[in-house]
């Protein structure tokens, strides 16, 4: 039974769950709802969520463990020489995968019978060819090792799913009798409702736990993977990048790091000078009335998808600055730069400074302005010599903020920087950076047993490390030169 | 006072009226000038380059939603497209889109005859190439779905081949088809003669807003249909899935968390998520997702899944500051009169901070829709030109999103597509203007001041 299918049965077991228990609840009051300790919604309420809570649960964990299990069942009836690496297992699981659905839709379009298939003796070449004109297209003829563990897939696949919906279901009936059984006129289904709502809301705010530790697992298990095949010191302190998926690769961490860097300084020249005196402006020289109405069309800046700007880098700034800048000064030729990137980028974070700049500025006490003012320094000045010492700390984190999105930054580099990896100083020339190669080794055909697919997770592991230290230090440099003005 | 003219300084500054000014104070004001200034041209710069943007994107995209298309009458010849003539669509189907491509062939070649357009000078086959390589299949799919058409004269209206379109809009010059395999000067002067007879026209283009995408060879049929359902798809299910998660997180956060270690992991953890680079959550939907739950790659689900993820923190800071913005009156009022702590958030603050979560809802969406780094590893920039089924099952099927379009369409190699990729742009800065319009006037019309 599909998932969806079970999911809103136990949605109108809820529902039912609801009125009956309602109803149940009046009955054991005599229809007198005063006598009940909570009201009769709330004794629905209770029945519902005994009904569904623990029977959804289950299907979770189920939903889990299932494909772990099946693989495992599957791979030990595998023989040896199948089974031998990791990488083995992996494309021999896609094969069984692919075969199993692929004699699924044969039998659910009518080509081949329940017998046919589990037919032991069947020639899987002659099944392979039967396959063919559904679209089911098999890489090579199967084997008929393949062909058995396929079938093992497929019956196994469809006897859980059995369990599963019987599983689930029988979950959610004890579930109504009981708590249907369970109502009484002094029953606090109020308060077991509303203990209810609370896990609830507890497991929905940890939800942010478990995407850290997604995150961080995920990379961190593909990355250990990557450095059982490829030396640590040689990634991190390598100066070449050639992935070669034939072998023989150098997959040396530095041009990408030197590449990003590169893009962020070049990035924060811009985006600093105009984030900053747009700030300075907004907060200290406009009138309210022409403040605002600039201050959200610099925020329609970082509205826009970083998609368009990676477009408008590629057709625009970068011919640009090929032809009126690369090639006239014979550095270079080539329309994806550094420098393109890097304007590009920060044009984006412009909208990010200022915005946070403004607030910083607009925090500093007033009487400070006032003093100086009075002391006869000019408005320059003052905003010079007083506000910006005053809001120096909060800037830097804001600076180191852009910074940090600067390096994580995609769109733009993978459209606007090139994919070269090069240690060079000329800005006109095309670079790359980290979040480059990960678009790279991670889209189209990926082997993810070659550690040329890998260490794109490596990859990943350092852009997460240096962003979240980036992003800890801007909170930190923040927090710890704060003025206390009150 | 003698004492004060006696410590004047010398040198006469003390004669000087105060409102001349001094040259030191010219100095000092002409700096205060050039600092305002470059505050100014700060956001002059910052401003025009958005305009520059946008007035690039809009002058290259806008002609995607007009296409060259061709409009000449064709006879159904029965005998050719139904050689058994049994009417029957299952033998017809047999007959391959080849033969509908000659049979166009030949009556466009009659068309241009009769009309005494002169194609001197071109072959049949460069005649024949004006027509879009999409245009047989067009054709035969309304024959077989209406067989009563066989020997019939119909008008059909087919698109014109890219470069004929581009020429129309002007990308495509004399001088570039000179040095192009695809289209020669004189198939140009004869979109000439066509448009002067009155059958090539520019004529709005809704294949390009509802249409799926089209392979490298066929740039004027490639259309937007499939991005659209998988972005409309992503987003439904990102508001199924994550606002629900976001609300509930943000009201424990607000109203109920006890101050500890465990509330204090969360709420660094949401700050953080914030702020990591939305690639690392397709690394995330890349390893979880699909390698680990085996999810099927390019599905909408999973595209939802990680946006989901990524727009969580977003729509819980925004509903946070929603939930914060409901005085503590209206809790007080609600416990004082006898409503436990759960009735009064969820009778009476959620229902107030409603407007507020719906504006960040939408704004946080706003953003979703624009996001394409993290869909690029789930496999969404495959090229798909099934739609996907209607929902639930639709949701696993493959599909692309609007972003990953314009981005799937500016990396190929034809000029034509980099129209397109602005015009799915347009398509794309046309619903977040809409969203984002929508959460300004939801703000106006239920602002509250407390």
């Amino acid at each position: 039974m599909p998932v969806h299918i079970l999911c809103l049965i136990l949605l109108a077991i809820g529902l039912a769950g609801y009125f009956l228990g309602r109803r149940r609840a009046l009955q054991v009051a005599g229809g007198n709802a005063k006598l009940l300790h909570s009201l009769p919604a709330y004794h629905g309420w209770h029945v519902a969520l005994m009904a569904t809570v623990p029977a959804l649960l289950l299907l979770a964990l189920w939903l889990i463990v299932q494909p772990i299990y099946l693989e495992n069942r599957v791979t030990g009836h595998l023989p040896p020489e199948m089974a031998a690496t990791p990488a083995d297992v992996s494309l021999a699981m896609s094969d069984i995968r692919r075969l199993a659905a692929g004699l699924e839709t044969a039998v659910d379009a009518g080509v081949l019978t329940e017998e046919e298939v589990r037919d032991p003796a069947a020639d899987p070449a002659a099944l392979a060819a039967t396959l063919k004109p559904l679209g089911v297209a098999l890489g090579t003829t199967p084997t008929p090792q393949v062909l058995a563990a396929a079938r093992e897939y497929r019956t196994t696949a469809a006897r859980l799913s059995v369990a599963r919906a019987a599983a689930v279901l029988a979950v959610a009936l004890i579930g109504l009798i009981a708590a249907l059984r369970m109502a009484r006129v002094d029953l606090w289904a109020r308060n077991r409702v509303e203990r209810a709502v609370l896990g609830l809301l507890i497991l929905a705010s940890s939800v942010a736990i478990l995407t850290t530790i997604g995150i961080v697992w995920s990379m961190l298990s593909e990355s250990l993977r990557f450095f059982q095949h490829y030396p640590m010191a040689d990634f991190f302190f390598g100066l070449t990048w050639s992935p070669n998926f034939k072998g023989g690769s150098e997959l040396g961490f530095l041009p990408l790091l030197w590449g990003t860097m590169y893009i962020t300084v070049i990035a924060l020249a811009v985006a600093v000078p105009l984030g900053l005196y747009a700030a300075i402006y907004l907060a200290e020289y406009a009138d309210p009335r022409l403040r605002a109405w600039i201050k959200p069309m610099i925020e329609v800046i970082a509205g826009i998808p970083t998609v368009v700007y990676g477009l408008f880098a590629l057709i625009t700034v970068g011919p640009f600055l090929r032809d009126y800048f690369a090639q006239p000064l014979g550095l270079g030729n080539s329309g994806s730069s550094v420098l393109n990137a890097g304007i590009v980028i920060g044009i984006l974070n412009v909208p990010f400074i200022s915005s946070l700049a403004d607030d910083i500025i607009n925090a500093v006490p007033q009487s400070l302005r006032d003093g100086s003012l009075g002391l006869g320094a000019t408005r320059s000045e003052t905003i010079r010599k007083v506000v910006l010492p005053a809001a120096l700390p909060g800037i830097m984190g804001a600076v180191l903020m852009a910074a940090s999105r600067a390096i994580g930054e995609t769109m733009i580099v993978v459209m606007g920087a090139g994919a070269a990896a090069k240690l060079s100083l000329n800005p006109l020339e095309a670079m790359t950076t980290m979040t480059v190669k990960i678009v790279g080794q991670l889209t189209g055909d990926t082997d993810f047993a070659a550690p040329e697919t890998l260490v794109a997770f490596a990859l990943g592991m350092t852009l997460f490390a240096i962003t979240l230290a980036l992003n800890v230090l801007a909170v930190w440099i923040v927090r710890k030169y704060r003025e206390q003005y009150e | 006072m003698t004492d004060l003219a006696a410590n004047a300084p010398a040198g006469g500054r003390a004669s000087r009226s105060l409102l001349v000014p001094s040259a030191r104070m010219r100095r000092r004001n002409s700096a205060e000038r050039r600092f305002r200034s470059y505050g100014l041209i700060a956001i002059v710069v910052s401003l025009l380059s958005l305009a520059v943007m946008l007035s690039t994107i809009f002058r290259d995209g806008a002609s995607s939603f007009w296409q060259a298309r061709l409009e000449f009458p064709v006879t159904l010849d029965a005998a050719v497209l139904d050689p058994k003539g049994n009417a029957d669509p299952a033998e017809m189907a047999k007959q391959t889109t080849v033969t509908y491509g000659k049979l166009l062939d030949q009556s466009f070649a009659a068309i241009l005859a009769a009309g005494g357009i002169d194609a001197s000078g071109l072959t049949d086959k460069e005649i024949g190439a004006m027509v879009s390589k999409a245009a047989p299949a067009q054709i035969r799919d309304r024959v077989l779905a209406d067989p009563s058409l066989l020997g019939q004269t119909i008008t059909v209206d087919v698109l014109a081949a890219g470069r004929i379109d581009g020429y129309l809009k002007g990308r495509v010059t004399r001088e570039t088809a000179a040095r192009d395999r695809n289209v020669s000067p004189a198939q140009l002067d004869l979109a000439d003669r066509l448009v002067g007879a009155g059958l090539l026209a520019e004529r709005w283009n809704w294949d390009f807003i509802t249409g799926p995408d089209a392979s490298d060879t066929r740039p004027e049929s490639a259309g937007l249909g499939v991005a659209l359902i998988g972005s409309v798809y992503m987003m439904l299910l990102v508001l199924v899935m994550c606002v629900p998660v976001g609300v509930a997180a943000s009201i424990y956060l607000e109203e109920f968390a006890p101050k500890n270690g465990w509330t204090d992991l969360i709420e660094v953890n949401i700050a953080n998520l914030a702020a990591v680079p939305s690639i690392v959550f397709g690394i995330l939907g890349l390893a979880v997702f699909i390698n680990f739950l085996q999810l099927p790659q390019s599905s909408s689900l999973v595209g939802a899944l990680v946006i989901s993820l990524m727009t969580l923190p977003t729509i819980i800071i925004a509903t946070r500051s929603a939930v914060r913005a409901v005085p503590p009156s209206v809790r007080d009022a609600a416990l004082g009169i006898g409503a436990s702590k759960m009735q009064a958030v969820f009778h009476h603050v959620l229902p107030l901070a409603m407007p507020g979560i719906l504006t960040g809802t939408i704004l946080g969406l706003a953003t979703a829709l624009g996001e394409t780094a993290p869909l690029l590893l789930i496999g969404m920039v495959a090229f798909v030109t099934n739609y996907p089924d209607a929902p639930p099952e639709g949701f696993l099927d493959p599909a692309t999103a609007l972003p990953v379009q314009v981005y799937n369409w500016a990396s190929r190699s034809d000029p034509a597509f980099i129209e397109r990729s602005n015009g799915a742009i347009i398509v794309l800065l046309v619903f977040l203007l809409a969203m984002n319009v929508s959460a300004i006037l939801l703000r106006r019309k239920f602002e509250r001041r407390w």
